[in-house]
């Protein structure tokens, strides 16, 4: 009885690890070159890449491994070799990857909007303003009077950068220790939807994550949006091949100059979540770029154009 | 089609994680059953002066590694295979092989430990009864790791149980690569966050399925072993 | 001939002397009987002749030659079996059990195993057991399980520690045949320890009375107790 046990527990181990061996690399991808992008777990989450690659993919022979986590280690990982190239929105950050000669040719691909949620009774009265500033404001007068409240996402993504920056114009250095209308949840965008939800709190999203979690969010609804401080944009910055040669910078470069083509570039401009545009392509819009903060990318563009 | 391809990525998910896990745990027993047989063969021996300080700090240890944070565990492997890091050159990071690697480091010391309670927690007349009967030390020694057999097989599927629910390190090493390295648990974070719930339940199914046939494997020996 | 000599044998167990100063010869296809109350040294005295225990001082003779405790003690062990008082079985069939000593030898054709074992089985009426898991079976049946496993292996010297004190009536008959049998039949040398009086006179060629770990008396149970029970 136990051997046969033994040997029928044995045999169920080997067979699970072979078939599921043999099975998964029937349906993974091998031998094709590979390239690893490393974004930001909100960018991923918008089904942006899932909607553009596979058409890369299919037209150049190239699998791209996307790493979807937080801007910090997005720029890490690159730091460290471990991704071809990186879509990131979180510019203070890119800058110093690219100072550090570690990123090179920065440019900017495109931008998306964020918003300021709310409850619907709004006790900010924020409704309707198209200046996230003076937004923040009422909201932070409101806290102090106990009538409102605002999650942060707390967790040095891209999309807190920007909330930062807003309390920073204002003089305000808030935080959970000092206020109780402050609440740090350094969570996912998702998670911190979900809590604003629940406690009736205000938050600033993205509007893509806003779109897929709408229909659960019942008692929110978008308060403030079209502030150019509230624009978000996205670049692409490849890993210096001199730092790290064994690195497939071709492919990145490959990857690259197909997103700022004509073709990405409408791809990425006709990408809709629930009927609604998410991204506005800017690759070729040099005057955008240059209010965005890209003050290169003509010289960026001709490169890639060039290589 | 849409149908077909939701389809295809439950089945790529699940192979992955069976595969990722079982490998881990094939290669974590492997290692970790002599080593527990070997622990607990020191304490076995009864002696309470055989279980001096070093038999001390060595359970005390293993206990510890038992209970490692799996995300803990994920960023060594992550430090340790990252392109700069010392393994860097083997190109591992953000593959399968990655995923078995952190998994195997959870599961040794919890395949150790229980292998060691297991064979410890055998009669000490067990052995002398096989050597009285003229076995050799390692006949003897390996007939109380016989007896402790369910206690062996215990520890397997406990160590499978842990290593097929652990997402925090795999998600760390293994970069939850879409159609890669995305396993079940690191899928139904994707979709939660994504807000796929149906997708993600979906998901949490198939885990929870593998967790009952797991356990039911589980109380089946226990019973088994149990009826003497 | 002599079958085992025992000479000054001493046990101490932190710093309390449980064996002192044993000295004792058993012959060749004696039925030796050790006699006397709990705590008194008999286990431990069985427990060195089986190899298990190094004694503190003194020596022991295997058929004229001289122990020695410090060597891998297999090859000496096939030739000695032991019943222990306390009944271990290991847990898988019975036939596995019985089989388990004539296996680790590892120069047995399986025919031969399975010969030796059906007849060792026959002998303690354990036939139709074979398949039976042997942690499943009564206390009489495991005993006698015990002492076919001691048994399979044809020992030339058989050490049995209180075999019968947990059994009831009928098995303590069927134990106690089984071994006048062996003793008479296949000349077997037996060392048995028990504190029943009336069975060591059932069964004793000799008998040596062990109280505080000293031999106090030794001879045929009419010369050590100076009477014969009206019993027999």
């Amino acid at each position: 009885m136990w051997r046969r046990s033994k040997i029928l527990s044995v045999a169920l181990l080997f067979t699970i690890a072979i078939v599921s061996s043999i099975a998964y690399e029937h349906y993974a991808v091998s031998g094709r070159p590979v390239v690893f992008l490393a974004t930001t777990t909100s960018t991923y989450d918008s089904g942006l890449l899932d909607y553009l690659l596979p058409k890369f993919e299919s037209e150049h022979g190239i699998k791209v491994h996307i790493i979807s986590v937080g801007t910090g280690q997005a720029i890490e990982a690159a730091m460290r070799g471990d991704v071809d190239l990186i879509l990131v929105h979180s510019r203070e950050q890119e800058l110093e990857f690219v100072n550090s000669t570690y990123g090179i040719h920065r440019v900017g691909v495109m931008y998306n909007e964020f918003i300021i949620i709310g409850p619907a009774e709004d006790p900010a009265n924020i409704r309707g303003l198209t200046n996230a500033t003076e937004a923040f404001r009422r909201i932070a007068e409101g806290g102090s009077k106990g009538v409102t409240s605002f999650i942060s996402r707390a967790d040095k993504s891209g999309t807190h950068m920007v909330e930062l920056i807003i309390w920073e114009s204002l003089g305000i250095s808030p935080s959970s220790r000092d206020q109780k209308w402050y609440l740090e949840a350094s969570a996912g965008m998702g998670a911190v939807l979900r809590m604003a939800n629940d406690k009736r709190a205000y938050t600033i999203t993205d509007k893509a994550t806003w779109l897929s979690f709408k229909s659960q969010l019942t008692n929110l609804r978008v308060l403030v949006q079209g502030d150019p401080l509230l624009l978000n944009p996205y670049s692409v910055i490849l890993v210096n091949p001199e730092k790290y040669p064994q690195r497939n910078f071709n492919g990145a470069v490959a990857l690259v100059k197909w997103m700022i083509s004509d073709e990405g570039q409408n791809l990425i401009g006709n990408f809709t979540k629930f009927g609604e545009t998410l991204f506005t392509p800017i690759a070729r819009n040099y005057e955008k770029a240059h209010e965005l903060g890209f003050p290169d990318q003509e010289e960026e563009i001709a490169w890639y154009d060039a290589h | 089609m849409v149908e077909d391809i939701f389809l295809q990525e439950i089945i790529n998910i699940t192979l992955l994680s069976l595969r990722v896990s079982g490998t881990a745990v094939l290669i974590g027993a492997l290692i970790g059953i002599p080593i527990g047989a070997y622990l607990g063969f020191r304490q076995f021996k009864g002696k309470k002066t055989m279980m001096r300080f070093v038999d001390v700090m060595l359970k005390s240890i293993i206990n510890t590694f038992m209970g490692l944070p799996p995300v803990a565990v994920g960023l060594v492997v992550y430090l340790l295979l990252t392109s700069s890091g010392p393994l860097g050159w083997l190109g591992l990071l953000y593959t399968p092989t990655a995923m078995v690697i952190t998994q195997l480091i959870m599961v040794v010391p919890i395949i150790i430990g229980v292998t060691m309670s297991a064979v410890g927690s055998v009669e000490r007349s067990i052995m002398e009864k096989a050597l009285s009967l003229g076995a050799t030390k390692n006949q003897a020694a390996f007939l109380v790791l016989r007896e402790a057999r369910v206690g062996v097989l215990t520890a397997i599927i406990v160590a499978f149980g842990a290593a097929i629910s652990e997402v925090g390190g795999i998600m760390i090493s293994g970069g939850n690569i879409r159609w890669f390295t995305r396993t079940l648990t690191t899928a139904i974070v994707v979709e939660t966050e994504l807000g796929n719930f149906n997708m993600a339940l979906t998901l949490g199914a198939i885990l929870l399925s593998i967790a009952f046939v797991i356990n039911l494997a589980l109380t089946i020996l226990q019973i088994k072993g149990a009826r003497r | 001939m002599k079958a085992v000599e025992v000479r000054g044998l001493s046990k101490e167990y932190s710093g309390r002397l449980v064996l002192r100063d044993v000295t004792f010869d058993v012959h060749e296809g004696e039925f030796f009987v050790l006699l006397g109350p709990n705590g008194s040294g008999k286990t431990t005295l069985l427990r060195i002749l089986d190899l298990l225990e190094e004694p503190t001082a003194g020596k022991v003779f295997f058929e004229g030659e001289e122990v020695d405790y410090s060597k891998e003690r297999a090859t000496l062990r096939r030739k000695i079996g032991m019943v222990f008082q306390q009944t271990v079985l290991f847990d898988m069939s019975v036939f596995d059990n019985v089989a388990y000593p004539l296996k680790i030898r590892g120069d047995l054709a399986k025919a031969e195993i399975e010969r030796k074992v059906a007849r060792v089985l026959e002998d303690v009426e354990l036939r139709g057991f074979e398949r039976k898991n042997a942690l499943s079976l009564s206390g009489g049946e495991a005993q006698r399980v015990a002492l076919a496993q001691a048994l399979v292996a044809e020992p030339k010297l058989l050490l049995l520690d209180e075999p019968t004190a947990n059994l009831d009536p009928k098995n303590v008959s069927i134990v106690e045949g089984i071994l006048s049998r062996l003793n008479r039949e296949k000349k077997t040398t037996v060392i048995m320890t028990t504190h029943n009086m009336f069975q060591a006179e059932r069964l004793a060629h000799r008998v040596a009375l062990l109280n505080e770990g000293e031999i106090r008396a030794i001879g045929s149970f009419r010369d050590v107790f100076g009477y014969q029970s009206r019993l027999i």
